[in-house]
């Protein structure tokens, strides 16, 4: 199902969460709603499922106008950061909630549930545990539990919330690939929100970058990491050195990456500048640099820890830097 | 050498206190002080109330709880709480919903306005109802053309008592609404409940040991409740006494087993509201805990 957010605003009493933000969602596709805390992406995804109204604009999904109807009628599924598991039901009822709510017509016999919530248990890989209670299980298994109760109700979107926030780095990488696997077995329409960008890089088909209630950029991962367009998405999206330019006498600022910088200790060409080394840190493979380029600027560089031994780099030592690859942004708001 | 060393005997190692440890004299006597004062205030009253009861023997300690107007005091007290009880604790849980899941204006006045009936004097409480609708209050006149009696009557005790119980179960629900948070409620609309059916089977369960554990202390205070009620009742003997209000009519008229002997209901009350208090403390902490 297609999901269309139209001008939406939304206040909460003197802040202002969302800024006539619009976005189309395809259906089947998987979209990470990316940006720091405070920028209005759970608002967003909370709008979409019904939980919060707008001030004003609309939310259609498949093209029907769906402002007005609320969370219990838009047949969404809902992942919470923090789960909100019924703490007094086994895993097994709090699957089996979604289906023992429906109207008694819809609502099929107690055989018919039970065969369900297996089969969702199935997929979430938590058969043997049906009859735990959710203080009994781990932050993944919860986190597949939290899903396979939203999913018991075959939702037309599903909608998650930080969904591996809580968790620990390595459950992290784990549940985001079986995500992406369920997610394209399913093929569910999926909004999920996020403030780490790897995760929503790695994971989502496209990426949108909220930045203080406003949508800064919408595109595929790709996309928007190499062709960012704001300062904002550029910084927020990987480490960044920026340096003022002056082209033809419009004022901007060139962002870098620090990976992508030719470092030389004879003169390079080009947009290559001359720059003192104030530190090195070498962290296994990979070598960090700290340089001060003429104008004063620090300039964070990481290559080959190879490569900071052959340039015999040391704290001091003069050298020539060249991004590989600039980003301008001008001052008056027209990319390069 | 070594084994000399090791063989040391656990006494000899250094004395360290603890920051927080207080010397061991202070400790007792705090402990003391405690202890007596328990003793002195609660303990020594409770055993008065039963001695003093059975002073005049069983026989009579039977006969003064169950003549009529005794039973009377008894029938009047357990209706008026089971008037008073089942309504505080629907308004507690609707007031506790509305301070713990909303944000309007004037929710600060309101929470200051659920603690009122404890910052107020119940005789104070009692007096207003009188202000209110006794026969030369505001009403008074307006309720006498149409033929309804508030004060002096059983109408009136229900208003007092269900105005000073009135906290209980707000006040202990808010805070624990507040710290669980609305989101298993947003997860039951999510999956398509509706309002009543997410009430009944999430909230509710959520809250049901902070829902009885003030339930249990709105209880002990409507059927203990004496001075509000004593301002509105009229003491009519057999119509309007409640069980403290009786006690202090028998106690007046000198028949001090008697009174005590309907007093030693009320302290088992007390008693049993005490061991429920604990119980369901204990279970609320387990769920909390675990």
């Amino acid at each position: 199902m297609s999901v269309e957010v139209r001008q939406v605003w939304k206040r909460f009493g003197e802040f202002t969460a969302l800024r006539d933000v619009s976005l189309h969602v395809e259906p089947g596709e998987l979209l990470a709603l990316l940006g720091p805390s405070g920028s209005g992406k759970t608002t967003l995804l909370r709008l979409v499922a019904g939980l919060e109204r707008p001030d004003s604009g609309s939310i259609e999904f498949d093209g029907e106008d769906a402002t007005s109807r609320s969370v219990r009628e838009r047949r969404v599924g809902f992942v919470f950061q923090h789960y909100a598991l019924f703490r007094h039901m086994t895993v097994f009822e709090n699957v089996a909630f979604g289906l023992r709510v429906q109207p008694r017509a819809r609502r099929g016999s107690d055989e018919d549930i039970r065969r369900r919530v297996h089969e969702l248990l199935e997929l979430v890989q938590l058969e043997g545990l049906a009859r735990r209670m959710p203080t009994q299980l781990s932050g993944g298994q919860r986190q597949r539990v939290a899903l396979a109760r939203a999913l018991a109700v075959r939702p037309r979107v599903l909608l998650l919330d930080e969904p591996f926030g809580a968790l620990d780095a390595r459950v992290r990488r784990d549940l985001r690939r079986w995500l992406r696997q369920l997610h394209d077995e399913l093929g569910i329409t999926s909004l999920f929100v996020t403030h780490d960008q790897e995760e929503a890089l790695e994971l989502a088909d496209r990426v949108v970058v909220v930045n203080e209630g406003r949508i800064e950029q919408v595109g595929a991962p790709d996309e928007v990491y190499r062709r960012p367009a704001t300062p904002f998405v550029f910084g927020f999206l990987g480490e960044a050195n920026w340096l003022p330019t002056n082209i033809d006498g419009r004022k901007g600022s060139a962002g870098f990456r620090p990976d992508e910088i030719e470092i030389s200790r004879a003169p390079l060409d080009g947009r290559a500048f001359a720059a003192r080394v104030q530190r090195v840190q070498s962290l296994g493979p990979r070598a960090k640099l700290e340089l001060v380029a003429e104008s004063g600027a620090l300039v964070q560089v990481e290559l080959a820890a190879e490569r900071a031994r052959e340039l015999a780099l040391e704290p001091g030592a003069e050298v020539w830097a060249a991004p590989r690859e600039l980003q301008v942004f001008f001052e008056d708001r027209v990319a390069s | 050498m070594t084994a000399a060393a090791l063989d040391r005997p656990a006494t000899a190692a250094p004395r360290v206190r603890a920051a927080l440890q207080d010397p061991p004299l202070v400790r007792t006597a705090l402990i003391a002080v405690a202890l007596g004062f328990v003793g002195l205030f609660l303990l020594l009253p409770l055993v008065a109330v039963f001695t003093e009861a059975l002073s005049a023997g069983v026989g009579a300690y039977f006969a003064a709880i169950s003549e009529p107007i005794a039973r009377k005091a008894i029938e009047l007290t357990l209706l008026v709480a089971a008037i008073s009880v089942p309504a505080n604790a629907v308004f507690g849980v609707a007031a506790a919903w509305a301070i713990a899941r909303f944000e309007f204006r004037g929710k600060r006045l309101l929470v200051t306005l659920i603690d009122l009936p404890f910052a107020v004097s119940p005789v104070i409480s009692g007096l207003v109802f009188v202000l209110l609708f006794g026969a030369q209050g505001w009403f008074g006149p307006w309720l006498a053309a149409h033929g309804v009696r508030i004060i002096f009557a059983v109408p009136g005790i229900v208003l007092a008592t269900t105005f000073i119980t009135f906290p209980f179960v707000a006040r202990e629900l808010i805070p624990l609404m507040q710290e669980q948070g609305a989101e298993e409620e947003e997860a039951a609309l999510s999956l398509g409940a509706s309002g009543w059916q997410m009430f009944r089977r999430v909230t509710l369960p959520n809250i049901r040991f902070g829902l009885l554990y003030g339930v249990v202390l709105l209880n002990a205070r409507a059927m203990g409740e004496f001075g509000a009620v004593s301002v509105v009742s009229g003491h009519i003997r057999g119509v309007t006494n409640t069980m403290p209000l009786h006690v202090e009519i028998l106690y007046n008229e000198y028949q001090s087993a008697a009174a005590f002997a309907v007093a030693s209901l009320l302290a088992l009350l007390a008693l049993v509201t005490l061991v429920a208090k604990r119980a369901l403390e204990w279970r609320m902490r387990r769920e909390t805990g675990s």
